[in-house]
């Protein structure tokens, strides 16, 4: 039975995993994912689940992997700075196929950057998270029910395809409160990973968890695979919102906390006459490029508004091709956009 | 025919990649032969480290991780938080253990995480060709070490044993060798105690192995048994360094 409650997203994350059959969870303080952590340390020694408090990123990122190793639904969460450190056991989760749920409540950076709310990690989560020829999944909610969602589906394509998927939320969505409903407990979490590290008791071939091929032949071979689950979820699962798309000239692209702005600014500007539409990109990897490909045929031009110097701004030029003009407005370093100055951006445009 | 002496069946019928004389062979046999006397394989999952020891995957018989460079006690805390009911073990290098996964090694060992790792120590990064390692000793020559280990320079060199022994959740610390038969049986004993101690939730056990490295050592594989003796044993001393619960030892 589903129950509707009151949130702070980073507590309706953890309750979501939770919900999702999540029992293992491993992470190393910081702000500002930390009520997300708290809430773990508090419920999980509850119902028989496992909260440990790492000595550091590193070494919680890694315990994430045996526990994934060992077949059981794992997670970790942090923000900017610690993901940084995560990203070398992130390649490994990659690189031995094994699931994990990441959540990154970012923050400005570069560096120790602030503690304000930032999207400034998008190219890291959808480019640069760990070396080698690796993918992530990733998804960008902007309400807390949309995390809560977000997680159930981060946990079931994870674990379906073999990857980690990250939840890319911000400061913003991670403090806020919000109604949301509660899905029932997941029922499919209890079948048994035949590939998994938990003891051969006999009764089948060993199996190994592992990253490395000397044979560079057999480790192309092994991309290859993966590639082909990339295409196959490339194909499959782009995720995007659209709000007034359909007879929008300027379509504006935004993801999580600063969609929830252009949205707003978005209704100003066709309060005041201009066409003006929001698509939001709910998974950034893989990315809604076909959607945009669809609108870059009836939009005038496009701008994408982030909470950075201009990152998913790369995506949306590839997406257009060309085809239309791609223009950018952004704020950084913690500080989020006002629905004028978004409108400002548009009118500029219209 | 009677058969009085064969492979332990946790090792596979893998060929070992070692060079002559490198004592690693031993330690696997040792560790294979304790997990068939406790019967254990089955429930028995190991973590390979990054070193010479890096396909150790593929010689054990019971499920295995390869790790990271120097994660392997985060990986097995994940692995046995996990599945509780299972017996983890990590397999590590001076390297992988004493340098880059000193924090990992530490807080595994003072969380008192009921796991068991093996620590061969030979005083050199043998896989990438004979670096100083945190063991390498004073005045040792390696590749990056060309006049003799500086410790006013690099460093001393650290003694784990000695170091990891004054934590609170450390059941058994000890060193051992295997460059002679008694030495070979003593660290039987001392790899079983640590399996051991972990089916019976003892707690965070670990064995230091001094180990021959031939190859970058330089030496005849006699020479460097010799050596080791010679100039190891000195400086990192055998023996129990911590026990918690004397009265399992016989």
């Amino acid at each position: 039975m589903s129950n509707k409650v009151l949130m702070k997203g980073n507590e309706a994350l953890a309750e979501a995993a939770i919900l999702a059959g999540c029992r293992h969870f491993f992470g190393y303080p910081i702000t500002p994912q930390t009520e997300l952590a708290a809430y773990m340390a508090k419920k999980m020694p509850k119902i028989g689940g496992v909260y440990l408090q790492a000595e550091s990123e590193v070494a919680a990122i890694n315990m994430v992997l045996g526990a994934s190793s060992a077949g059981v639904r794992v997670m970790t969460s942090s923000s900017s700075p610690g993901i940084s450190l995560k990203s070398e056991g992130i390649s490994y989760l990659i690189g031995s196929d094994l699931p994990a749920l990441i959540i990154n409540v970012q923050r400005g950076g570069p560096g120790l950057g602030g503690i304000q709310p930032g999207q400034a990690d998008y190219y890291q989560a959808t480019r640069g998270i760990g070396h080698g020829d690796a993918r992530l999944l990733v998804f960008a909610p902007s309400t807390v029910q949309e995390m809560v969602d977000l997680v159930f589906k981060a946990f079931e394509l994870g674990d379906k395809y073999r990857m980690p998927a990250m939840i890319l939320a911000d400061g913003m969505l991670g403090q806020m409160m919000e109604p949301v409903e509660l899905p029932d407990a997941a029922a499919a979490t209890s079948e048994r990973k035949t590939w998994a590290t938990d003891g051969h008791g006999g009764k089948r071939k060993k199996n190994i968890t592992n990253s490395l091929y000397l044979d560079p032949y057999l480790l192309e071979k092994t991309i290859h695979e993966r590639r082909l689950r990339y295409d196959e979820l490339n194909a499959g699962y782009q995720m995007a919102e659209e709000f007034y798309t359909d007879d929008a000239d300027i379509i504006v692209t935004a993801y999580g906390a600063s969609a929830r702005v252009s949205r707003s600014a978005v209704v100003m500007a066709r309060e005041i006459g201009i066409k003006a539409g929001l698509l939001r990109p709910i998974s950034l990897w893989p990315f809604p490029a076909s959607v945009i490909q669809r609108l870059s045929a009836s939009a005038k031009v496009f701008l994408t508004v982030e909470m950075s110097m201009g990152q998913m701004v790369d995506d949306v030029r590839l997406a257009v091709n060309g085809v239309k003009p791609v223009d950018f407005f952004g704020r950084t370093g913690g500080v989020i956009p006002t629905p004028a100055e978004i409108l400002t951006a548009i009118k500029n445009l219209a | 025919m009677a058969i009085v002496f064969q492979k332990p069946k946790a090792l596979t019928d893998d060929i070992f990649h070692y060079c002559p004389g490198c004592t690693h062979g031993i330690i696997h046999r040792l560790v294979a032969e304790v997990i068939d006397e406790l019967d254990i394989e089955g429930s028995t999952v190991g973590v390979a480290p990054v070193g010479c020891a890096v396909l150790a995957y593929n010689y054990f018989a019971c499920d295995m991780v390869e790790a990271a460079h120097g994660r392997a006690p985060a990986v097995a805390t994940g692995l046995k938080r996990a599945k509780p009911e299972n017996i983890v073990f990590a397999y590590q290098g001076d390297g992988d253990l004493a340098a880059i996964g000193m924090a990992e090694t530490i807080h595994a060992a003072t969380r008192g995480e009921n796991i068991t790792v093996i620590f061969v120590n030979n005083a050199i990064y043998g896989m990438t060709g004979g670096q100083m390692a945190p063991t390498s000793l004073p005045g040792q020559i390696t590749q990056t070490t060309p006049y003799g280990r500086d410790v006013a320079y690099s460093g001393n060199p650290i003694r784990v044993m000695e170091l990891i022994s004054q934590l609170d959740g450390v059941a058994l610390a000890q060193r051992v060798s295997v460059d002679s038969v008694k030495n070979v049986r003593a660290a039987k004993k001392a790899i079983k105690r640590a399996f051991e101690n972990q089916v019976k939730g003892k707690g965070y056990s670990i064995i230091e192995v001094l180990s021959a490295c031939p190859t970058n050592w330089g030496l005849e594989p006699n020479e460097a048994l010799r050596w080791l003796r010679d100039n190891m044993m000195p400086y990192y001393p055998l023996g129990v360094y911590k026990d918690t619960y004397p009265e399992d030892s016989n």
